[in-house]
């Protein structure tokens, strides 16, 4: 697959993991085409994990907790697993009040991520 | 302030950073700065996604200052909400197909010392969110 970047996001396929490194305010006009692209890849790419990178994320509201939710619910029935990584505060504070940590595990890194997903399901690093 | 919108997703960004940008001379932390943004962010969402429903229409966000209090009234002309205390509650939505978390009004909440909403089926929806700047720094 070859690195497909657009203006809310860039998607890399990692063995099975689909990382998409979201580059911008996470609300509801960003969620669209983000969702579009990132499950045309789960289906073409034959993903199983799916990791969100928050690094460039200033700002998200309950429209990016939806598309998470949404992306987790598609690959969830094969047994897959959805991370976050490089939580900011801000970002932080919006997972930890929708309970997402309860579902979506968290890693420091991408790479620290993508080595979890390849391990049996301890739980992550939940806060 | 009063600033008045087109119902489309592209100005969710415009009306969050506006208002963020009008209360800047409180000198608010970056926390309560991202407070207000999402707050008025899933107000404004909610008049495009439910009260036009993808329809076109104008929004309207008022930004008063008075003292410490700043107070942020965010009112569309839509379809209106038939039960207000069903459509706060916590994880309900009525468009669960377009990956709505039924959240938005609890972050309002949750955000904002006070939310009053204010709404009747067939003429638009009122949202006013009250929330004391400073209050952090001072305890």
């Amino acid at each position: 697959m070859e690195q497909t970047l657009n203006r809310e996001a860039a998607y890399e396929k990692r063995g099975n993991c689909l990382v998409i490194y979201i580059t911008d305010d996470l609300d509801h006009h960003m969620v669209t085409g983000l969702r579009e692209i990132s499950d045309r890849l789960i289906r073409s790419e034959q993903i199983k994990h799916i990791i969100f990178d928050f690094t460039d994320v200033g700002f998200m509201d309950s429209s990016g907790i939806g598309m998470i939710m949404g992306r987790y619910k598609k690959v969830m029935f094969s047994g897959g697993r959805a991370a976050v990584t490089n939580v900011g505060e801000i970002v932080n504070r919006i997972f930890v009040l929708s309970g997402l940590y309860q579902i979506i595990e968290k890693y420091s890194t991408v790479e620290e991520a993508v080595e979890a997903m390849q391990k049996k399901r301890s739980g992550g690093e939940k806060k | 302030m009063k600033l008045i919108i087109d119902s489309v997703s592209e100005n969710e960004a415009f009306a969050r950073t506006v208002v963020a940008a009008y209360i800047t001379k409180l000198d608010p932390t970056l926390e309560e700065l991202a407070d207000v943004k999402t707050a008025v962010s899933e107000a404004v969402t909610n008049c495009i996604i439910h009260g036009y429903a993808g329809r076109h229409g104008e929004i309207e966000v008022v930004c008063k200052i008075k003292g410490k209090l700043i107070e942020v009234s965010v009112t569309d002309h839509g379809v209106g909400i038939e039960d207000v205390e069903k459509a706060m509650q916590p994880l309900y939505t009525t468009k669960p197909e377009w990956e709505r978390s039924g959240m938005g009004f609890a972050f309002m909440e949750a955000f904002m010392d006070e939310l009053t909403v204010h709404s009747k089926p067939g003429e638009g929806t009122q949202v006013v969110m009250k929330k004391e700047i400073g209050k952090e720094q001072e305890s």
